[in-house]
Order: C-alpha cells, then sequence, then structure tokens
C-alpha cells in the first residue's frame, strides 16, 4: 500500500546540535502514528519542518508523492495538512462557530469577500463539525470564555473544516485532566477511522499513546531509535533505557562512566 | 575633492546630534518597550534650557560648556518626572496607549516651552572658541563641526563602557536581551526603568544644547525630529547603540551627498533608506527579532450584527442627519459636513487599527493624499467635483499600497513608527513640490460647481460620499475580510494555519483603509475650497487615533460615536489658548483613566459607584 507520507533523510541542526537527524518514517492511509521520546528529542522541530514552519537542513517530505520541502506553510495547508498547536490557537475575539466559520472560508477562498456576511456562512457546515466534536451547545460563546479542553476540541474541528489528509497533533492533550486527555484521543481516533485521516501525533501520556496508536515511532536526541507496535515498544530494551533511565541513554552512559 | 571631504565632514557633524537623540531612544526602547515620541520634546526643551543658561551665565568657554551639559541634566530630571507619574503607568499597556500617551506629553512639552520662551525662534551665540573656520584642503569648516564630529564617538564610548563596566550597565544590556531574566534576577526593574529613562532623556537633551550655535531652537524642533530619529532607530535596530550610530552616520553622510545632485531629496532619503535596510533586514542592521508588541489587550467581545432595535434607531439618527439642513442655520450644517468627513476619517482608521491591529501614526498621509488629488484634479486637469472625488480614494489607495508594502512588513511599533516616517515622506514631499502642490500656500479654489455650491446641496454630497463610506467599510467588517483582518489580528499563527496569506491580507487591509481616509480628504477639500499641507500632518493623524481612542477601540462604533465628541472638543478647545496643553491633558486622562474609551469609562465609573452591577458577579 502507498504511504500518505514519506519521510526521507530528515535533517535539522541549531548551531551544532543535531536536533532531528537522518529521521524516516512512512505513514499510511488511515494510519494513527504517535512520534514519542522525552522532552528536547526533537519532535517539534521535527513536526514544524512537516508544515513548512521550518527548513529542513536535509532530506525530504513527500505528499502523496509530491515533495513538501521548500512550500510555503500556507500552500502545505492547502495540500490538505492540517495541524493542532500544542497551546491552543485560535481567534479570541470570535465565538466557536466563528471560528469554525472561519477555517471554512478560507478553504472555499472566500477570503476577499467584501460583501457576505461571515458570521451567515457555511452555518450548516460549521455546525455538523461542532457535533463531530461535541462542541454544538457552545457554538455562540465566544473563545475567550472556554475552558482549554473545550477549546482543544474547537482546535480538532478548524482542522477537519480543510478536510485534510494528514493532520498533525503536537501534544494534542497537553495541559489537559487526565480523563479528558483519554476522551479527547477517543474522539480524535474515532473520525481518524471514520474519515479515512492519516495522524501523526506527539504525547507524554504513554497511557494514550499505547490505548491508541497503530504504529509508534521513539526519537530520542534526534534520531529514530525504535519503531513498532505498543507491544514492541514496550519490550524494547533501548527505549526501556530511554524512559525509565529518566533520562537520555547518553547520559546514563555518562552517569556510569 | 576638497569640497567632497566638506561635504563629508558636514554630515558627520549632522550624524552627531542625529545619534545622539536616537540612541536615547533607542536604550530606552530596549529596556521598557515603550516607543517614547516626546523624545524630540526633549531634544527642544534641552536647546531652549541650553540657550537660556548661555545668555545668562558669563560667557565664555566654561559658560558655555557648563550650560550644555546643565541643560543635559536638566531634563534627565524632567525625564524621571514624567517617568515616574505617566509612563510608570502604562508599562503593560497596548502598544497604542504608550505612544499616544508619549505623544500627549509632546503637546504639553509644546505649550510648555511656548508659554515659557514664546513663539520666537531663538539663535544662540556661537561657541566660544569654536567660532571660527579653519581650511581643510581648501575649504572651511567650522571648528564647531569638528567638534561635533568628535562628540558623538565620544558619547557612544561613554555608552559603551557604562553598559560593560558597571554593574547598572550590564543589568541594562540583560534587560534588553530578555526582560524575563531581570525579573528572574530580582533586580528593582522600577529602578532600572527609571534610570534608563533619564539617560536616555539626557542624551536628547544634550543632542538639543549642542544644536543651539547651528540652528535656532524653534517650537517645531520636536516633530521635525522625531521622524528623522525613528527612521534611525529602525534602521540601526530598536535597542542598539551601536546600530543608531551606524544609521545616524550612514543617514547624513548621504544626505549630505544626495543633496549636492537633488536638494529636495533630505526628506525622502531616510525613509529610503530604511526601506531598503528593513527589506533586507526586518528588525534592522543590529537589531534582533524581539517583542513588538506592548502587553496584551483584553480579548474582545465577538462581533454581533445590530439588533432590530438597534438598526432602527440607527435608521432614525441617519434620517434626521439627512433632514438636518432643512432645521438647522447654514453654519450648523458645516459643522456637521466637519463631523461627517472626521467620522469616516476615524473609522478607516479603527478599520485598520482596531479590526486589524496595526496602529498607524500617519493615517493622514491617506487623508491628504485624497485631499490633494481632488484638489489636483480640479485645478491642473480642470475636471468637476465628481471625477475629483473618485480621483481622492483612488490616489490615496495606490499611495497607501506603496507605503503598506512595506509597513505590513512590521508589525506593533515598528509598523508604527513606519507609518509615520511614510506620513512625514509625504508631507515633506507636498511641502517642498512647490510648483505642483504649491508648498505652504496649498491649493486654494477647489470650490463645488455651480449645482452643488450651496451649502446645504454640499452638505448631500458629503452625506452621500461619507455616510455610504462608513456603510461600506462597516460592511466590509461584516465579511470574510474584515473577519480575517480580525483574525490575523488575534493570532497570526492560526491565520496562517488555515491557509490565509497574511501579508497579502494586510496589505489590502491597509490599502482599503487609506482609500477611504482618501475619500474623506476628497470631501473636506470641497468643503474648505483648499487644501494645505497639514491635511498630512502629524498632528492630523494623531486626531485620528483620539477619536478611535475616546470612542474606544474594541467597538465598531466607537469611532463614530468618538469623532463626534472629538469636534465638539476640538470646537470649544480650539478657541483657548494653550489648546495644545489641554488637548495632552484630555489624551493623558484618557489614556490613563479610560482606556477602554468615553463609554467604556463611564461605564466603569458607574460600576465603581454602584450604580451598575458589573457583568461579572
Ligand atoms: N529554534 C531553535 N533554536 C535552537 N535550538 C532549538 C530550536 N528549536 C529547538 N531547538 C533544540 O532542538 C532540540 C529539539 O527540540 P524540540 O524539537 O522542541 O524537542 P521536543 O519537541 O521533542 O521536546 C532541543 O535540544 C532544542 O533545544
Ligand atoms: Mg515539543
Amino acid at each position: 500500500m502507498m504511504s500518505v507520507l514519506e519521510v526521507r533523510g530528515l535533517s535539522k541542526s541549531f548551531g551544532g546540535v543535531e536536533a532531528v537527524a537522518d529521521v524516516s518514517f512512512g505513514l499510511a492511509r488511515g494510519e494513527f502514528l504517535a512520534l514519542i521520546g522525552p522532552n528536547g528529542a526533537g519532535k517539534t522541530t521535527c513536526f514544524n519542518m512537516l508544515n513548512g514552519y521550518l527548513g529542513p537542513d536535509r532530506g525530504s517530505v513527500k505528499l502523496n508523492g509530491q515533495e513538501l520541502v521548500g512550500m510555503r506553510p500556507r500552500r502545505i495547508v492547502r495540500m490538505g495538512v492540517g495541524r493542532t498547536f500544542q497551546i491552543t490557537l485560535t481567534f479570541l475575539s470570535m465565538t466557536v462557530r466563528e471560528n469554525v466559520q472561519m477555517a471554512l472560508i478560507a478553504h472555499h477562498r472566500r477570503l476577499y469577500d467584501l460583501w457576505s456576511r461571515a458570521a451567515q456562512m457555511f452555518v450548516p457546515e460549521a455546525d455538523a463539525l461542532l457535533d463531530l466534536v461535541s462542541m454544538r451547545e457552545q457554538a455562540g460563546r465566544p473563545c475567550s470564555e472556554l475552558a482549554y479542553g473545550d477549546l482543544k476540541r474547537l482546535e480538532l474541528a478548524i482542522a477537519l473544516a480543510h478536510e485534510p489528509v494528514l493532520l498533525l497533533m503536537d501534544e494534542p492533550t497537553a495541559g489537559m485532566a487526565p480523563s479528558e486527555r483519554v476522551a479527547l484521543m477517543e474522539l480524535t481516533a474515532g473520525i481518524v477511522q471514520e474519515r479515512g485521516v492519516s495522524v501523526l501525533f506527539t504525547e507524554h501520556d504513554m497511557d494514550v499513546v499505547f490505548a491508541h496508536a497503530h504504529r509508534i515511532l521513539v526519537l530520542n536526541r534526534g534520531r529514530l531509535i525504535a519503531e513498532g507496535t505498543g507491544t514492541e515498544i514496550r519490550e524494547n530494551a533501548l527505549v526501556q533505557e530511554v524512559y525509565l533511565g529518566g533520562g537520555t541513554v547518553f547520559a546514563r552512559e555518562g552517569d556510569d562512566a | 575633492m576638497g569640497f567632497y571631504f566638506a561635504q563629508l565632514l558636514t554630515g558627520l557633524a549632522n550624524a552627531s546630534s542625529l545619534f545622539l537623540i536616537a540612541c536615547g531612544l533607542s536604550i530606552i526602547f530596549g529596556v521598557t518597550r515603550i516607543v517614547n515620541f516626546a523624545h524630540g520634546s526633549f531634544y527642544m526643551v534641552g536647546a531652549y534650557l541650553a540657550y537660556t543658561l548661555v545668555t545668562t551665565l558669563p560667557a565664555g568657554i566654561f559658560g558655555f560648556w557648563f550650560s550644555v551639559i546643565a541643560a543635559a541634566l536638566i531634563v534627565g530630571v524632567v525625564g524621571l518626572i514624567i517617568e515616574v507619574t505617566i509612563l510608570r503607568r502604562i508599562y503593560h499597556a497596548p502598544e497604542l496607549f504608550q505612544l499616544v500617551a508619549t505623544f500627549g506629553v509632546v503637546l504639553i512639552f509644546q505649550d510648555g516651552v511656548l508659554a515659557i520662551w514664546g513663539a520666537e525662534d531663538l539663535l544662540g551665540p556661537r561657541a566660544p572658541g569654536l567660532d571660527r573656520a579653519v581650511r581643510i584642503m581648501g575649504e572651511p569648516i567650522p571648528e564647531y563641526d569638528l567638534a561635533l564630529i568628535l562628540i558623538g564617538p565620544l558619547v557612544l564610548a561613554g555608552i559603551w563602557l557604562l553598559f560593560h563596566r558597571t554593574r547598572w550597565g550590564v543589568l541594562v544590556r540583560a534587560a534588553t536581551q530578555d526582560r524575563d531574566m531581570v525579573d528572574a534576577l530580582g533586580v528593582n526593574q522600577a529602578w532600572l526603568f527609571s534610570g534608563v529613562f533619564v539617560l536616555g532623556a539626557a542624551l536628547a537633551g544634550l543632542g538639543g544644547a549642542l544644536q543651539i550655535p547651528r540652528e535656532a531652537a524653534s517650537l517645531q524642533m520636536d516633530l521635525s525630529v522625531i521622524g528623522e530619529a525613528f527612521v534611525v532607530v529602525v534602521i540601526g535596530g530598536m535597542g542598539s547603540v551601536a546600530g543608531a550610530f551606524v544609521a545616524a552616520v550612514l543617514i547624513s553622510v548621504l544626505n549630505a551627498f544626495a543633496i549636492l545632485i537633488f536638494p529636495q531629496i533630505s526628506i525622502v532619503l531616510p525613509f529610503v533608506v530604511m526601506a531598503v535596510v528593513l527589506i533586507v533586514r526586518p528588525y534592522g542592521l543590529f537589531g534582533k527579532p524581539g517583542s513588538e508588541h506592548g502587553g496584551a489587550a483584553e480579548p474582545e467581545q465577538p462581533l454581533r450584527l445590530m439588533s432590530s432595535q438597534g438598526a432602527m434607531v440607527l435608521a432614525a439618527l441617519v434620517f434626521a442627519l439627512a433632514l438636518s439642513p432643512a432645521v438647522v442655520s447654514e453654519f450648523s450644517s458645516i459643522l456637521l459636513v466637519d463631523v461627517m468627513v472626521a467620522t469616516l476619517f476615524a473609522v478607516s482608521l479603527h478599520f485598520m487599527m482596531g479590526l486589524g491591529g496595526m496602529v498607524s501614526f500617519g493615517h493622514a498621509a491617506y487623508f491628504g493624499v485624497g485631499a490633494y488629488a481632488a484638489a489636483m484634479t480640479v485645478s491642473f486637469l480642470g475636471f468637476g467635483m465628481l471625477p475629483a472625488m473618485a480621483a481622492g480614494p483612488l490616489a490615496a489607495a495606490a499611495a497607501a499600497l506603496f507605503f503598506g508594502w512595506f509597513c505590513v512588513r512590521l508589525s506593533g511599533v515598528y509598523l508604527a513608527m513606519l507609518t509615520l516616517a511614510a506620513a512625514q515622506i509625504l508631507w515633506g514631499v507636498v511641502f517642498q513640490w512647490q510648483d505642483v502642490t504649491g508648498g505652504d500656500d496649498g491649493i486654494l479654489g477647489v470650490w463645488p460647481p455651480e449645482w452643488a455650491s450651496d451649502d446645504r446641496v454640499f452638505f448631500y454630497v458629503a452625506f452621500v460620499a461619507c455616510i455610504g463610506g462608513i456603510w461600506l467599510l462597516r460592511r466590509v467588517a461584516h465579511a470574510p475580510f474584515g473577519y480575517g483582518l480580525r483574525g490575523i489580528r488575534d493570532s497570526e499563527l492560526r491565520a496562517e494555519a488555515l491557509g490565509m496569506d497574511v501579508k497579502l491580507h494586510q496589505w489590502m487591509g491597509f490599502a482599503l483603509a487609506g482609500a477611504f481616509a482618501g475619500l474623506a480628504g476628497a470631501v473636506f477639500a470641497f468643503s474648505k475650497g483648499s487644501v494645505f499641507p497639514d491635511a498630512l500632518s502629524i498632528a492630523q493623524s494623531v486626531d485620528g487615533l483620539m477619536m478611535v481612542l475616546l470612542g474606544g477601540i474594541h467597538a465598531l462604533a466607537g469611532p463614530i460615536f468618538g469623532a463626534g465628541v472629538f469636534v465638539l472638543i476640538e470646537d470649544w478647545v480650539s478657541r483657548l489658548d494653550y489648546w495644545r496643553f489641554i488637548f495632552g491633558a484630555i489624551i493623558l486622562v484618557v489614556v490613563l483613566l479610560a482606556p477602554d474609551g468615553v463609554a467604556g469609562g463611564v461605564e466603569r465609573l458607574l460600576r465603581v459607584l454602584g450604580l451598575r452591577r458589573g457583568d461579572a458577579a
């Protein structure tokens, strides 16, 4: 089966520090893939290269065979790569529904319309998306009043408005209560399955990862050190060392010396 | 050869005083993140103080230099007073309030200086001991210029020592790089900020004091120097002292040679250099990306379409306005045209500033271009009023497209400074291009044609143009384009993640706001029958800001309300002596006590008095 996303030899250094080194992986259609690793492993850097905010030093990122490296972020969005932010970003001066409407307006390329009333455009579509994330009741509330967990769900609806083929979620459950985390990921997993969207996400909560991810990549110090299903990853000695050792592999070697 | 060398020396001498004022501005910005408009006022006060001291103290070398230093120190103390009473309260306010508050200080100083020293220009005596010229390569060079050339680098070296050899200086540098770090060190911030402000003010005072043998002290010094100082700070990189020095030298020397080829260029050149530098290095030669915004504003409430009652009340008001010429006197009719013009201008400014988050200190540029384009269409091309009224907004849109392209590449205070610089350039072009614009004498005889010459008929022309313009801008605000502007203001990253072209959107917003300001300007030209360079002045820009602030920046109806209040206040205050002082005081009161506008201020007052319950329990 052909991959939706093909990453080959992706590398990025910051002033001599290799934040991401020679990372390659593929992502199949409808796959829910987790990218895990300790703090500073290079997960965010990796994401930023996938969605065009950072130019890689080397490597290629292909979406359905088309090269994304060198494209502007907004082009990549238009190619069908959606994202959610580690710290939620919404338009705070708009209502919940208007935020989704803006995404729909952008998706349908109506941004330079000077005449229509934005608040009356794409209402059924926006409400359908809000239903999907169970936010319909809050549609008329200003975003600035929402609880954090609700903002996370709203971001998901906004990302889906673009009908993405690939969704990048950097720490989607950061800052949420444990019970909320499980609920959000269950919701996401359901949508993925239903719509055939592929998802790459990073996550700190291992319960969440093992419960939902179809496959797991482990990043440490910029390098992929393991790849496999939940069971395989749990039993991988190197991964255990990275996580249970309370630090990175190399730091432990340093301690032993 | 000798001639060119002399020209170079003149350029370097000019660079010194420009450096003194710009580096103070830059240091203050670096630490406090405030762009201090009143810096030009410190420069002016320094010059006046030095004049008084030099002419009172016994003449002589000692008397002269003592006066210069004493003037600088007194300005430092004045700066301390301003910092403690005003700025300290607005360090965490959004950048708009900071800029406007320091402009209020400018107005207060203008009238303060007028009251103390009078309106006459005051030319100081030559500097004793340095009052002759020496011949260098056959060319006479004033000795005083040579002294100035030395003083610039000396001050630069002094600041370098201060910043690298003293604990205080190290802290200032640390704060410039990362304000949170200073918090973490537990440094007394208030003390650090005051110290920086005093230093910056004293440097500006020194720059002014050193100018008196070369240039008469005048009431226009403050605003004429601040535009150029802004440009120098932006080119050098905000917060960088060395950058200010390099930029001051660059601009002054280029200028000294450019005027040989094209004498009128001196007003435009700094902007051209700035534009080139900003394209290559968006944060200036020595600047680093950093916070260009003041504190965060409270999140705004979502826009609501008007309720049917609201719409009815509004329709009734517009209807009453439409019928007013039948009822009110001719004089009131003319005043109502003023109100409509001001309102359209304010609404267009609010469009880019309130909705788009792009604070403009030069919006009058587009008002003025619209007014001049309309006037010139009549006086040169011989067209009638209606084509002229179309030419106004078109020309303004073209100007806004040109300058906006540069401006939207920046944001926050950088953008505000660039809009100001752009307006100063346009003002300079209009002022100097006498053959075309009439210079200071303006363009006269821009009257409506026969059929509209009656004030009441013209009222309807203005009514259609202004109310129509306001209605169109409101419509756009509720349309996807306006929502997009607001979205970019709320979160640029989010907007980009939606696939929006952020810069293009802002650019178009800038141009649209400029076009409607131009429409207001065109109506203005015909209502007055003439246009003068004042139409593009900083004061006109600040009038617009005041209207928006008075009405409250967060409401779409704010500028409409604010313009009405403003024109009424202006009508009353401008008849008084020292109206600038009163105006400056009003600005400070609004910014310090009622940052959400008069309506918001009244609301809060009622809440404090217990007459109305707040939304939150
Ligand atoms: N813009 C940057 N400049 C310099 N170093 C960076 C930058 N962004 C990330 N890094 C470094 O790259 C490494 C990986 O960071 P990051 O991708 O944020 O890790 P993660 O998201 O896995 O916690 C870290 O060592 C971090 O300090
Ligand atoms: Mg991260």
